[in-house]
């Protein structure tokens, strides 16, 4: 305690307590879970550990990884956005509407791109001028924007999309002998971006803040309505990416396209160690948050296993990952 | 009464060690019935710990704890009930949307006669006439019918007491508990206080209040450092001799007030209102000075730094800085104008917890420590590490998390994030509650150097030793109104509690 900050500390002890510090960093124990996981799949299994099916699921992981990394941010600042689900297929949809009325890929895509984010910012409103409990604010947008999906559509998918925009999501780059998905390429370059944002700009300091304490935040001079304001408005931009990716991976946008995924990308940012008290959480996390949902999914298939189970194995795996990170926050 | 079997509870030895401390080392503590005992000791002295072991909350490592001649192990909370062991914590354990009835009851809910009952029907009428025959014996007028959110502060604290008196206890541990109170609810208190000791109760008080102690305590038990320092009958004991016994050094050391030049005005205020809250309030605070607010818990000083601060929006009143009108809308405003404001309570308003003390540290400085958006992290660190020096914080590193540290400590890294703002008027609002005599006099020792270089410091204190000692001016507010403006050599404990009270009236300035 009485140790004094001034003291440089030995290279050594630099390097012992790097070590330390990694294994006791948040996402040590998922990514053991995830390990763990690859290992099994691939001993198991002689599909599992192929490139195709690797860069299948890095490319079916990647909208609901951008979405989560949003969703990651909307629930540090103690809040959460349950319409992720809705905003991806609307967006998505929009942009193939656009696409079908214009032809103009550039156009469409930031079209989709705006809707989602004018959708954030209606949510961030409802969130800090109206005052609403942010599960009531964006449950009420969950319907709302998939109400807009069928009404606009009259249930009908949208179809016949160019192949300049399946690009998007069905491209792969070569590279070494393998094809690299070109979401995957999108979500690393988001998550990057994200990360770096979170942690070494003003707007991470203040929302890490206003999520840790929001009256201390208020208090020290932080404008928190405009935090969280910004909150919503860049996570639903993001999965609306994610939305846009998804759709154009798909080649067609249905209006009941992204239905239920918010649990998906709830399950990945929490799985990933984002704590729903606020405070806590990072993008590294939400990835292999994500990355675990998908390797479970594409895992039963390849086992064998029922697609029946997928839900119930699902659950417990979030069950048992979030148990073990209490485990090791009392254990510090 | 030097007899073994006139305690109702003997502790001997009693030691716990946690990983990397040892909070108790072979602590003896004994208590009559019918008899106050005040528990005294700096913050980490184990006296918090100490009353865990005997509510259940916490396992001892060795000793034996003696209740009414039987040895008994203590194993859980529930388990202290039954033993005839209440403790009233700081924080009240209140569910607050239920009533009175219901909170004095919780977990042992009379029930109606027969199948209902057996299905877990609950006697109301019963509840609440029970519940009321137990307010009434604390003379406490609260109708067992509301709720508990909407009762004062100290109405809340009679609840709590009603509720350990319900399951019949025979040790009755209050932690800190005047600590949210006003002077005339302390006095209520201490009635029931007395009231509870005529009835054999006997009486655990912990306080860092030592006025308070010498009013309501038979005896004063004094820890340090995990080890019981020493015992005096209250009548034996002094200020300055339980101070010594607790810190190792005076009173006079730390109320501690260097004398500043005081300069011009920085910061006046003419007719401040909010509807309901503050009335009228005028007054000038000038560069160097340290004034002083006095007051009743609700007298509204608080709020009056809030509508300084932006915090909450004012109906009436203007407000100059440095003779310019100052306009502010919320704290970002305010701390751009050059306002700082160390909040009363530090856990819910100071501090973020979870973050490190240097992210706390730069918290109201963010855009000074950044450039286009980006933070600078290496002027991050030099900040932190400046100011952690100049304050002494007591950290093994700058990204330990602010909840790790202790309370004075804490409140050094709050005072830190508003130093790093460079204010020109700095409002404390209970700067020493609840931190430990040492950090006490160092906190006090910074405020004496700040106004020296020329910051205008607005105390607000409940603590009239404090008040008196540093103020070199004392506002006295009363119901919202300023009651007196009193110069340090004419104020005395006796005058400002006569405005305070309201029972001298007449405005003097």
């Amino acid at each position: 305690m009485t140790e004094d900050p001034m003291k440089p500390v030995p290279r050594a002890a630099q390097r012992g307590a790097a070590l330390r510090g990694i294994v006791r960093a948040q996402e040590f124990g998922v990514f053991l879970i995830l390990s763990a996981m690859v290992l099994f799949l691939s001993v198991f299994t002689n599909t599992f550990l192929t490139s195709t099916n690797i860069f299948n699921i890095l490319r079916a992981f990647s909208w609901i990884a951008i979405s989560g990394f949003g969703e990651c941010m909307v629930i540090i600042t103690g809040g959460i956005d349950l319409s992720v689900g809705s905003v991806m297929g609307f967006s998505g949809l929009i942009s193939a509407m656009l696409l079908r009325a214009s032809g103009n890929v550039f156009l469409a895509v930031v079209g989709g791109l705006a809707v989602g984010a004018v959708i954030g910012l209606l949510n961030g409103l409802m969130v800090t001028k109206a005052r609403l409990p942010p599960f009531i604010a964006t449950l009420g947008m969950l319907l709302m924007a998939r109400g807009l999906c069928y009404g606009l559509t009259g249930g009908w998918p949208v179809q016949d999309l160019p192949q300049g925009f399946r690009n998007l999501g069905q491209f792969d780059i070569p590279l070494f002998g393998a094809g690299v998905p070109l979401p995957l390429v999108f979500t690393i370059v988001v998550g990057v971006i994200m990360a770096v944002f979170l942690t070494r700009t003003v707007w991470g300091y203040r929302i890490y803040a206003v999520g840790g304490n929001e009256v201390a935040s208020g208090l020290s001079g932080i404008n928190t309505d405009r935090v969280k304001i910004m909150v919503y408005t860049l996570g639903a931009f993001l999965t609306a990416i994610g939305g846009i990716l998804m759709t154009a991976r798909l080649g067609v946008a249905a209006p009941t396209a992204a239905s239920g995924y918010e649990l998906d990308v709830i399950a990945a940012a929490v799985v990933g160690g984002t704590s729903l008290a606020g405070g806590e959480g990072t993008i590294l996390g939400v990835l292999i948050g994500a990355a675990i949902m998908q390797v479970l999914r594409t895992g039963l298939v390849l086992t064998g296993v029922s697609a029946y189970w997928l839900q119930g194995v699902q659950g417990l795996v979030i069950v048992v990952a979030i148990m073990l990170d209490q485990l090791r926050k009392r254990r510090r | 009464m030097s007899n073994d079997d006139a305690f109702l509870l003997r502790m001997q030895g009693i030691s716990k060690s946690f990983p990397g401390v040892q909070a108790l080392d072979r602590v003896d503590l004994e208590v009559r019935a019918g008899e106050v005992l005040a528990l005294v000791g700096e913050n980490g002295a184990g006296k918090s710990t100490l009353m865990k072991i005997l509510s259940g909350a916490h396992r001892k490592d060795a000793g034996r704890i003696i209740l009414d001649g039987r040895e008994v192990e203590i194993e859980n909370p529930h388990h202290a009930q039954q033993l005839g062991i209440a403790i009233i914590y700081q924080e009240f354990n209140l569910t607050r949307n239920q009533t009175v009835a219901a909170n004095i009851y919780i977990a042992r809910e009379p029930r109606v006669r027969g199948l209902a009952g057996w299905l877990g029907l609950v006697d109301r009428p019963r509840m609440e006439a029970d519940a009321g025959g137990v307010l009434a014996r604390i003379r406490a007028k609260i109708h067992p019918d509301v709720k508990v959110r909407d009762l004062s502060v100290a109405q809340q604290q009679m609840v709590e007491i009603a509720k350990a008196i319900a399951v019949q206890a025979k040790l009755l541990i209050m932690d800190e508990p005047t600590a949210a109170l006003g002077e005339s609810e302390t006095e209520v208190l201490f009635d029931t206080v007395r009231g509870l000791k005529s009835q054999g109760i006997a009486i655990i008080f912990i306080t860092h209040r030592l006025e308070e102690m010498f009013r309501i305590a038979d005896r004063v038990v004094v820890l340090r450092d995990g080890q019981r320092v020493g015992e005096l009958p209250i009548v034996e004991a002094t200020p300055d001799r339980v101070v010594q016994m607790m810190v190792g050094r005076s009173l006079r050391e730390i109320f501690h007030k260097e004398t500043a030049e005081i300069k011009e005005p920085i910061l006046e205020v003419r007719g401040l209102t909010r509807r309901g809250a503050v009335q009228d309030v005028s007054f000038t605070l000038r560069r160097g000075e340290i004034l002083g607010f006095a007051g009743l818990v609700g007298a509204g000083r608080t709020e009056t730094a809030r509508l300084l601060f932006g915090a909450d929006a004012r109906d009436r009143g203007e407000v100059l800085l440095e003779g310019k009108p100052l306009r502010v809308n919320s704290p970002s405003q305010a701390v751009k104008a050059g306002i700082g404001l160390v909040p009363e309570d530090r856990g819910l308003q100071g501090l973020v917890l979870k973050l490190s003390v240097q992210e706390n540290i730069v918290l109201a400085t963010l855009p000074r420590h950044s450039a286009a958006g980006w933070m600078n992290r290496s002027l991050v660190a030099q900040t932190a590490r400046a100011f952690t020096q100049r304050l002494t914080i007591r950290t093994p590193h700058l990204r330990q998390q602010t909840m790790l540290l202790s309370g004075g400590n804490q409140q050094k890294v709050v005072l830190a994030k508003w130093l790093a703002s460079q204010p020109k008027v700095l409002i404390l609002d209970e700067p020493t509650r609840g931190i430990d005599v040492g950090a006490k006099a160092e906190v006090h020792a910074l405020m004496s150097q700040l106004a020296r270089s020329g910051i205008g410091i607005i105390m607000i204190s409940s603590e009239l030793p404090e008040i008196l000692a540093m103020s070199d001016r004392i506002v006295v507010m009363h119901e919202g109104r300023i009651a007196a403006t009193l110069d340090r050599s004419e104020a005395t404990q006796e005058l400002v509690m006569a405005y305070a009270s309201g029972q001298q009236k007449g405005e003097r300035v």
